[in-house]
Formats: structure tokens, sequence, C-alpha cells
């Protein structure tokens, strides 16, 4: 657990990141999503102290960071910096085990994790493996990035928009194998955007910031339903809104007995895929099923209820 | 007396036709390969020629007589070096080929010198009159230039890796630097004299160990002043030059100072910090000839003694090898910046 208490950065005289408290819990993503110059990178830096916060403090399992050596501190933190940060003249290898050699790991140790999370991140090790960080594309480059974070099995995974080079299909790609890998190992994540839909995508909790101030920290359901202020509103977008409110509800709950024509849906599937299979086919409910059988039906009234009651 | 009254007319016809030829293929720039062999064929003929002239002119003359190339010589081993050093910078050879054809270059100067091909001319005739002379000329001359590299490197790596991490010393640093650089080098060499005298006659031990107003020490301290400033001045550049998000990454990964300069940074900067020693070991060979005023020794005493006595041939036995030396170090010194940049480079974007 991460706990994050009354942090706060000046800077001659603007405060950059104004009192933040929040706490991450063990195995989670908290996002972090903000506008540009909103001091999301400050906050982030802070965490392992590549930022020395004015005041504050900050707790790993209870432990306060400010008394662990930075470098130890920083070593037990992944970090996968704005812009992957790859070292030039190392290969693909030697950058993903940076963190596994300063930690003394043994040669064959290191050479099992870094073929382990190439094949994770879908780069086969014996093509990728030797090769430059010059001689990758903008996508192969961060998802180094983000493996090199990794290596260590760090308790806690710092990302700083991983994801900003990517095209739109890449990025989503990304995020997908992002939370899939986090489900698998379990680790905890603070990731920073300006992008809401990623926040909403990736995270179990997210964090709003607006002028180095934390104006909204919570589920995603809560932030797109209930908007703390009008900036939250602007970030989510009005006519985004139901359909955001809707990608964030599975249809499992909302199942009810009866037949309905057509393909049917799976129950994880969002009441957003259900909505458009409905609009798309011209009928007024679609069939769910679940592991290949039928389980029963979803409506579009059900849906539209969903909407009106909010969360 | 006509060439072909010299050097015999079949010597002559063949080193003229091999001249000719050479030109001929020389001026074929798209083909960079010809324009070498050209040039290669063109310093054959003038070799030749140089060689067979020489002997002949010298058959019946006295033994004071000297025969040296005129300026029509000099022009043409102009011109085909050019022609070479033009193919070669076209044909852009990787350093391995490049190290082979500076091997393959050397060796042939010292076949032909040992050869006795060219013993007839005045500037042979001077060398085999100071053979230990020019030994130890040599030997000199490379311990200065090679030593107060070495001096100017363990004195300005580390002062410029202080100077990258600390914006005040730099801001000092730097100017002062600049400063000495700004020194026309015979001044400097003669600001040492009073100076070294000085050290000499105060410090107790400091003649023991060699040092004086006049010989080794001066120029050696002058040499090294002047080589500080690329050092150190490319030392931060290169450093400076590091992308910051792998610095930061680094540094974000847990990596000490220390860990960082020695595994990140350095390496990064390492063809930039060679750059800066190139600079100054072909600056150090060049300047070194100076030394040869204040009794420093080195290839500039056979330059300075021939200056006094007009004898153009002793200028030459001091300024050719020193250029040759100035050559080959600038060649080994890219090479080495090759090597060190052997990360691949993506071609353009
Ligand atoms: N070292 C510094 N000195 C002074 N001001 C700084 C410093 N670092 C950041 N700032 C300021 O703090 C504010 C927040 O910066 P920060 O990098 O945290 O923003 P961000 O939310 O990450 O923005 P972006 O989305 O553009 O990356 C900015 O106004 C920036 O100019
Ligand atoms: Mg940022």
């Amino acid at each position: 657990m991460i706990e994050i208490d009354r942090i706060t950065k000046v800077y001659d005289d603007t405060t950059v990141v104004d009192e933040v408290s929040m706490t991450v819990e063990t195995g989670t993503i908290t996002v972090i999503v903000g506008t540009s110059g909103s001091g999301k990178t400050t906050l982030l830096r802070m965490i392992n102290r590549l930022v020395e916060p004015s005041s504050g403090e900050v707790r790993i399992n209870g432990e306060v960071t400010r008394d662990i050596p930075t470098h130890l501190l920083r070593r037990r933190i992944g970090y996968a910096i704005q812009g992957h940060g790859l070292f030039p003249h190392h290969t693909v290898a030697r950058n993903i085990a940076a963190v596994p050699r300063l930690l003394g790991w043994p040669k064959d140790k290191i050479a099992r994790r870094v073929d382990e999370l190439l094949t994770l991140f879908g780069m086969e090790p014996a093509a990728f493996r030797d090769r430059y960080p010059a001689e990758l594309s903008g996508g192969q480059q961060q998802r180094v990035g983000v493996a090199r974070a990794l290596a260590s099995r760090p308790d806690l995974l710092l990302m700083d928009e991983p994801f900003g080079a990517l095209d739109p299909i890449i990025r989503g790609r990304a995020q997908e194998d992002l939370r899939a890998i986090q489900q698998k190992l379990g680790s905890t994540i603070v990731l920073v955007t300006h992008d809401m839909e990623e926040a909403i995508r990736l995270g179990d909790r997210v964090g709003v910031m607006d002028g180095g101030r934390l104006v909204q920290h919570g589920p995603p359901e809560e932030i797109v339903a209930r908007p703390a202020n009008a900036f939250v509103a602007e970030m989510v977008g009005d006519a985004e809104r139901p359909m955001r409110l809707l990608s964030l509800i599975p249809v499992r709950g909302l199942v009810e007995p009866g037949a309905a024509g057509g393909d049917p849906v799976p129950e994880g599937a969002s009441l957003r895929d259900a909505l458009s299979a409905c609009l798309w086919t011209g009928r007024d409910a679609v069939p769910v099923e679940r592991g290949g059988a039928v389980v029963g039906r979803i409506t579009l009234d059900a849906i539209r209820g969903r909407v009106e009651h909010r969360a | 007396m006509p060439v072909w009254g010299v050097a015999g007319p079949v010597t002559t016809a063949i080193a003229l036709a091999a001249m000719v030829a050479g030109v001929a293929l020389g001026l074929q720039a798209a083909r960079p390969w010809w324009r070498l062999g050209g040039s290669l064929l063109g310093l054959a003929g003038l070799v030749l020629l140089l060689s067979r002239g020489a002997g002949a002119l010298l058959v019946d003359a006295g033994d004071l007589a000297r025969v040296s190339p005129a300026a029509g010589f000099w022009c043409l081993l102009l011109v085909f070096m050019m022609l070479m050093a033009d193919a070669l910078s076209a044909l852009r050879p990787g350093p391995r080929l490049r190290l082979g054809l500076l091997a393959l270059f050397l060796v042939g100067l010292a076949a032909l010198l040992a050869s006795g091909a060219l013993s007839e001319l005045s500037i042979m005739q001077e060398y085999r009159g100071r053979v230990a002379g020019f030994r130890t000329a040599a030997a000199r001359h490379v311990a200065l230039a090679l030593g107060s590299l070495a001096a100017a490197a363990a004195i300005g790596f580390p002062l410029g890796i202080l100077c990258h991490r600390r914006a005040r010393l730099r801001s000092l640093a730097i100017p002062v630097l600049s400063f000495l650089q700004t020194i026309p080098s015979l001044a400097m060499f003669g600001i040492m004299i009073p100076v070294l005298a000085w050290v000499a006659a105060t410090v107790p031990g400091a003649q023991e160990i060699g040092i004086a107003g006049i010989g080794f020490a001066p120029a050696f301290l002058a040499l090294l002043l002047y080589s500080l400033l690329p050092v150190v001045a490319n030392t931060v550049a290169g450093l400076d030059a590091a992308p910051p998000a792998a610095v930061e990454a680094a540094r974000g990964m847990g990596m000490t100072d220390r860990q960082r300069l020695w595994s990140i940074e350095l390496p990064l900067a390492l063809p930039v910090i060679l750059a800066g020693l190139r600079i100054v070991l072909v600056q150090n060979v060049g300047l070194a000839v100076i030394a040869g005023l204040i009794g420093g020794g080195g290839f500039g005493t056979f330059v300075f003694q021939g200056l006094n006595q007009t004898a153009t041939d002793l200028i030459l036995l001091g300024a050719l090898p020193t250029v040759v030396l100035a050559l080959v170090s600038a060649i080994l010194m890219d090479i080495l910046v090759d090597f060190a940049r052997r990360t691949p480079k993506r071609e353009s974007a």
C-alpha cells in the first residue's frame, strides 16, 4: 500500500503540487489524469524522490520513503519515464537487465527474465534481444521501456505517459496488455496520462489533477457519473459521458431471462458493446452467453435505465 | 638540362606515361577506385623519376653536390595526394580497412626509404649525417606530443566531469582555458622560460626532476596548457550531449552518481571526448616543433637549425616527418573514434 500524505512541491513562488493525499492499494492501477502542466509528472517523481517534496511524506507499506537512501528506494520502484529513456548504446537485453544487474542477480537468472519479458510483450527474444534501441519502432521502444521498468518485479511501478507515442490501435492493444500483465503479476501501478479515455479504461482508481491539486479521486464510474466540479466534467466530456459510463459496466449484472434474436454477446462485455449490438442489428434486445451457452438476454430498456440511475 | 637527359629516355618515357595515365584515371570523379589507382600509378611514376634522376645527376658531380626536388615535383606530389585523399573519402572505407591501408602506406614508405632508391636526394644525405640525432629527435617529439596529451587527459577528464556537474566551476574554468588557447605559441613558449627558471631556482627538488627554464619541461608545460581547453570542452560537450531521458532513467532506476557516469554518460560521450583528443594530438605534433626553439628537442631542432643556416633540406628533414606524424595520428584517432561509435545509427530517418 502506498500512502501519499499531503505532499507539496513549491518551485520558487509557484506551488506545482498542492497538498495531494491519496492511498494506492496493493495490486491496483491508479491513473492520474490532468491537463499539461497540472503537476502529474512532479507528483509521480516525488514518489521515487527524483523530486524532493517541499512538505508532506510518502509511505510504502508503512515505511517512510524519506528514510530510505534514494538509490535503494529507486531500485525497488520501477519507473517508465515519459519518452522511453532507453540507453542508446546498450542492446535491448542489456536495457531490460539494467535494474537486475544493479541488484546483482546471477547472469542466467537475468537472461531468463529478459526473454520472459520480451515474450510477454510480444517481441520474439531471438529477434530482438541483441538489437539497439535505434533499430526498434517507436512502439517497440516504449514496450522495452516498460519491460525494463518491470524487470526486477518491483513492489511498485510508476509510468509516465507510457503510451504517449503510440497510434490508437497499438495504444489500445498496449493498454490491454498492461492490464493483463498487471493482473497476472499483481503489480501496483501508478500511471500518468492526459487522456481520460485511457484513465477510465485502465484505472481501478482515477485521480484528476488541476493546477497542482487533486480535485477528485475515486473509481472511474464515480468520476464519470458524478464529476466533482466543472473541470472534471469537462475532462470527461459531456457528449462522451453516457458511452464512457456504459463502457465501464459489464453486461453480467443486467441479464434477464428470456430469448432474443441475433448473435449473442458475452456476459463479460460492456453495456457499450451490448448497446451497439442492439443499434446495429435494429433489435430491442440481444442474447447473452456464458461459456458458449445462452444464459438470457439484455434489453435496450435495461441499458437506458442503468444510465438514468447512474451508479 | 631536359628531363630525358637526366633520367634516360626509357625511364622518362615510362614515368611520364605512368603519370599521364595516373592523371587520366584520376579525373574519373565518379569512379573512386579508378581515381585511387590513378593516384598510386602517378606517385609511382613520380618516385621512379625522382630516384633515377637524382642518381644520374650525381654521377660525375663532386662529393659536396646536392640534389633536391624542385617546385614541379612538389606540385605533382600535391596533385596525386589530393586525388588519393578524395578517392578515399569517396570510398568511405570502414575503420578496419582504413587501419590496413594506413599500415600498407607506412610499410610502403619504409620500404621506399630503406631500398636506397632515394638515397641520392640531399634530404636523405642530411639524414645519413645525423642518424643518431634524428632518432633522439623523433623519440623526443613523440614523447612531447603524447606525454602532454596524456597529462592533459589526466587533468582534463576529471576537470571536465566536474565542470559538467557544477555550472559555477564551468563558468570559471572554460574562459580561463580559452584565454590560454589564445596566447600565440611563440609567446607561450617564451613565457615558460622565465617562469620555469624561477621555479627551478626557488622550489627545492625541482631541478633534480629535470625542471629548468629551457629544455623539455617548459615545452611540455606549454603543450599541456594548450591541450587543456579541447580536452575539457569536449568532455563537457560530450557529457552534455547524453540524451536527458536516458540520464533521467538511469537516476530513476537507482544508479548511483558514479554508476551513471561510468555506464551511461561516459560511454555516450566517448566519441566526442576522443574527437577532442584527436584535436589535441594533431595540434601538439605540430606545436612541438616550436619546442626546438627553447631547447626542448624534437623535429623542431632541425627546422630551426635549417632556418638559421638557410639550409632548406635540413628544414625539410624536420618538417616532413612532422607532417607524416601528424597525418598518421589524425588517421589513427579517426579510426578510434569510429570504433567508439559502434552503436548503430539508423540511416536517415
Ligand atoms: N524543475 C522545475 N523548476 C520549476 N518549475 C518546474 C520544474 N519542473 C516542473 N515545473 C513546473 O511545474 C509544473 C508541472 O509540471 P509537470 O511536469 O509536473 O507537469 P505535467 O502535468 O507532467 O505536464 P505534461 O502533461 O505536459 O507532462 C509546470 O508548470 C512546470 O513548468
Ligand atoms: Mg509530464
